[in-house]
Parts: structure tokens; C-alpha cells; sequence
């Protein structure tokens, strides 16, 4: 059970989203875990939930919004250093082929 | 499951929750007629719409034809100029067809402004009276149909009021209901998941055509989706930004694609595809919030979900809009303005399940008759401009 300052948006996910400002030094409980903030969180960043292996898709509304791109600790931050996108941007090509640029 | 006794039973058996007159104006030119018209009537359930443009187009004769036949409209008055493009006897005669009383007004053959409004006022008085015994039936969860769209966002938007949406939309397709969601322009990244959603293959590509059609449209004009912002406000992926907007959606498999105009033919879960089909033209698909609220509405939705971080106030003509805040502190400063306080998970009290079902409850209670924040303050909103679209195909809709 996440305390009231991470909020868990599916019970499938493996990341829980910070639902107020976290000071460095501030601690949070994760399934029981304390938890000591390194450094300071704004509302809407991820931690992790449980640990989390490289290359296992995040899941975030019980739906994958990247991979990790290394291990990753429970309560440890979530974000660009540690994941990325698996989205293929297929899209961005089609349009510069629409207006007639080389992909 | 009745959700009310005391619908609006309308002539092709859609029924309404709401019994509204509407003066319709068919160009600008005719705009403020009309507006002095509805005026002094407001309280009496009489609203404005219309159509600006002195060109024709398909789509704004859809919309309009669907907005003047929906099922919370009782009755119509058309504003004309006289020399406008738009066919008005076209328009009357749908709805004439479709067993409401309409009138027509034409300000050229009528004396001009003052003489038009004198004539309207009474056209108003005398059509509100034939609507007045509009017969009466059980509304059935199964006719139900809502629709959702974002507004305002902020942060705390993806992980509060939306997915809080999301909650109530699960529970009304669960239901027999339908609910119809859109924004395919915020939802690029989602196709995979999405088309996974699809009740067949064949509807998962059609889903992640029309979000490859957003993205192309939105290139030409310019506009990225994922920006530094974001980042600094927790988001790490453009995949994760658009789940925050797609989790309005729920978890329900989505039975169809419509297209503005296009009614649910039973209930289900809908994406609405609102971006126009064709090469980029007529600008942006969608100026503001009130011109996807008003297709959404053209589809036959009675109730509007509207979820908003930093506040709207709008609200729209034909259907009420009910406000689900994200944000406690935007609560607190808007609270006159907003009906779900959906940010209080942020505080601890309450759960995205509570709010879900407080958001449904609330969809209920408007059915019912209970005035939304927006209605009761006679927000009226509407916004209808050009576009273009081809049918939707016959892989779009489940059978019936």
C-alpha cells in the first residue's frame, strides 16, 4: 500500500505518480518500504513501484508508456534517465511524405 | 436499467432529457436577430446556434440537421438572411420531417431587424406552447449516450479528473450505455494500445488510420505534440502524455468510429474521429473546446464529461456540461463553476473509484433534470465552422 503522497492509477502498474511536491530528505512508504526522496518531485512524477528490470515495459493506467533502459530500484525516480519511448514514430514520416519531403 | 421516467419522446424514438427550443441562424448576418430573438426567453429553455459561414458546406449542414433533430430539442425557429448559401428549406423540412414544429424567418422579407425580432419573439411564444406536450417515455441506460473531451489541462488533468472519467465511462458501457470520446490529435502513440481495444482487426486499423490522419494534420499546421514542459511536469514519453488524455476513454473495448454527426447505433464505447479527411484545409480542425463539444453533441450525446486542471467555465447549447476539476486549488477558486471536485484524490479524499462513480451519479442526476454548474448559469456556448469528411465505412459501426 502507497502512502497519500503517490497515488497508484492501476493496481497493475509498476510505477505510482507523486501526487504532491516531494522534498529531498522527505519519506515515502511503498508496500511497507521506506522510502528516502533524494532529491526534490513536483506533482506528476513516477516512482517505481517494485523493482523493475531493464528493458520491462512501464506500465502507468495499466498501460506500457516506454521500457526501462536499466535496472531500476522500488521507490526510485522514473524518468528520461532511466526510460524511453517505444513509440515508432511512423507518423511523423507519413506526414513528411504527404507534403512530399523524403522520409 | 431506467434511468428516467419523465424523457422527451421524440418521433424516430430517440428520446431527450432536455426539451429546448432552438433559433438557428444560417449566416452571421442573421446572428444578431437571432440572439435578440432567444434573449428575453433564456429562462424558458430557449437557445442559440448557428452556422457563421455564407459559403456551402456538407459537414455544417450535417451538424446543423442533427443539432436542430437532436433529441434534447423540441422545436426550431431558422433565422435566415435571404441571400446566404445555406439550403433552408432543406433544413425545415428535416425537421419537420422528424415531427417538430419549425419555423422560418427571412429578415429580407420580413421588414428588416426590428420587424424580424417583433415576429420571432412571437414565433417563440407560439412554438414553446406546441412543444409543450411532447409525450413522455422511459429513458433506458441502453439510449443513454455521453460524451468527454479535455479542456484547460494542467498535471494534475492525467492523473485525477481523467482517469476518474474513465471510471464512469467503464461503468456506463458496463451498463448498456454509450460514451463517445475524441482528441484523436492528443491521443498519437495510444494506436497500438488502442487497436488492441478494437472489437475487430479490421476497426483497430481504421482507429490507427484516424490517429495517423491527426498526426499528419497537425504537422502540416505546424503543431508538435510533446514539449519541454512536459518533461519538467513528470512526463517522460509522448506515449505517456497521450494516456493521460486517452484514460478519459476507460478500460471498455471500443465497439466503433464515428465521425461528427454520426449517431451510436447501440451502446458501446466511440472514438469520435473530428479531424477532417482530405488534404489540409479551412485551418485547424478544431478552433476551441465548444466546436468538439458540439460534434460531440451532433453524435446524440445528452450529457458532456468535461475535465479541466485550470478551469473552463464554458458550457453549450442543446446538452448540459458537466465540469470535472483535476485541481483542488482550481476547485477552490472555480467551485461555483465546477461540479466534481475530482482533484480532492490529490488530498486524500476520495479515490479514483469515488470519483468515478461520483462523476456517474452526477450524469444521472442531469438526466434526471438537475441543472449542471454551466447550464444553470445559461452558458450557451456553440461554435461551428468548415470542414470536410467522407462517409465512415461499413467496418466502423458494430452490427446491429
Amino acid at each position: 500500500m502507497a502512502d497519500l503522497k503517490l497515488l497508484r492509477l492501476d493496481p497493475l502498474d509498476n510505477v505510482l505518480v507523486t501526487i504532491q511536491t516531494l522534498e529531498a530528505g522527505d519519506r515515502v512508504s511503498i508496500d511497507g518500504r521506506e522510502i528516502t526522496i533524494p532529491a526534490r518531485l513536483t506533482l506528476g512524477h513516477k516512482l517505481a513501484a517494485r523493482d523493475i528490470r531493464n528493458g520491462e515495459k512501464i506500465l502507468k493506467y495499466h498501460m506500457p508508456i516506454g521500457s526501462a533502459t536499466r535496472d531500476i530500484a522500488v521507490g526510485e525516480h522514473v524518468h528520461l534517465h532511466n526510460m524511453k519511448s517505444d513509440y515508432i514514430d511512423t507518423v511523423a514520416q507519413l506526414a513528411r511524405h504527404s507534403l512530399g519531403q523524403s522520409p | 436499467m431506467i434511468i428516467t421516467e419523465q424523457a422527451y419522446l421524440r418521433s424516430d424514438g430517440r428520446k431527450g432529457i432536455r426539451n429546448h427550443l432552438l433559433v438557428a441562424y444560417l449566416v452571421e448576418c442573421a446572428h444578431h436577430v437571432a440572439r435578440e430573438i432567444v434573449y428575453p426567453y433564456r429562462e424558458a429553455g430557449v437557445e442559440l446556434i448557428g452556422f457563421g459561414g455564407c459559403y456551402p458546406n456538407a459537414y455544417a449542414a450535417k451538424m446543423m440537421r442533427q443539432l436542430c433533430t437532436h433529441p434534447n430539442v423540441g422545436g426550431v425557429l431558422l433565422l435566415s438572411l435571404g441571400c446566404e448559401s445555406f439550403k433552408r428549406t432543406e433544413l425545415s423540412d428535416a425537421i419537420a420531417a422528424s415531427g417538430r414544429p419549425v419555423e422560418t424567418l427571412v429578415i429580407q422579407q420580413s421588414g428588416g431587424t426590428r420587424k424580424t425580432i417583433e415576429q420571432g419573439r412571437v414565433l417563440v411564444q407560439q412554438l414553446l406552447r406546441q412543444m409543450a406536450d411532447v409525450p413522455r417515455a422511459p429513458l433506458e441506460m441502453r439510449e443513454f449516450i455521453v460524451g468527454t473531451i479535455c479542456g484547460g489541462s494542467d498535471a494534475t488533468s492525467g492523473i485525477t479528473a481523467n482517469p476518474g472519467v474513465g471510471r464512469a465511462f467503464d461503468r456506463l458501457v458496463r451498463e448498456g450505455g454509450s460514451g463517445i470520446f475524441e482528441e484523436t490529435n492528443e491521443l498519437i502513440g495510444c494506436e497500438a494500445v488502442m487497436a488492441e481495444r478494437a472489437v475487430t482487426p479490421e476497426l483497430g486499423t481504421i482507429l490507427g488510420s484516424a490517429l495517423a490522419k491527426a498526426a499528419a494534420y497537425h504537422t502540416v499546421l505546424g503543431h508538435g505534440s510533446f514539449a519541454s514542459g512536459n518533461a519538467e511536469g513528470g512526463l517522460t514519453t509522448q506515449e505517456e502524455k497521450s494516456m493521460g488524455a486517452y484514460a478519459k476513454s476507460g478500460g471498455s473495448r471500443i465497439s466503433g468510429l464515428l465521425k461528427p454527426g454520426d449517431v451510436p447505433p447501440v451502446g458501446g464505447l466511440y472514438l469520435l474521429d473530428v479531424v477532417p479527411d482530405g488534404e489540409v484545409r479551412f485551418g485547424f480542425p478544431n478552433i476551441n473546446d465548444n466546436a468538439e463539444i458540439a460534434e460531440l453533441i451532433a453524435c446524440g450525446a445528452h450529457v458532456i464529461l468535461f475535465t479541466t486542471g485550470r478551469g473552463s467555465v464554458v458550457g453549450s447549447a442543446v446538452s448540459p456540461v458537466i465540469k470535472v476539476c483535476a485541481n483542488p486549488e482550481t476547485y477552490r477558486r472555480l467551485s461555483e463553476d465546477m461540479d466534481v471536485d475530482a482533484g480532492k484524490i490529490l488530498e486524500g479524499r476520495g479515490t479514483l473509484d469515488s470519483v468515478g462513480d461520483e462523476i456517474f451519479d452526477l450524469s444521472l442526476a442531469v438526466a434526471r433534470g438537475e441543472k449542471s454548474k454551466s447550464e444553470a448559469l445559461m452558458h450557451q456556448e456553440f461554435v461551428l465552422t468548415y470542414k470536410t469528411f467522407e462517409p465512415i465505412g461499413p467496418s466502423c459501426l458494430p452490427r446491429v
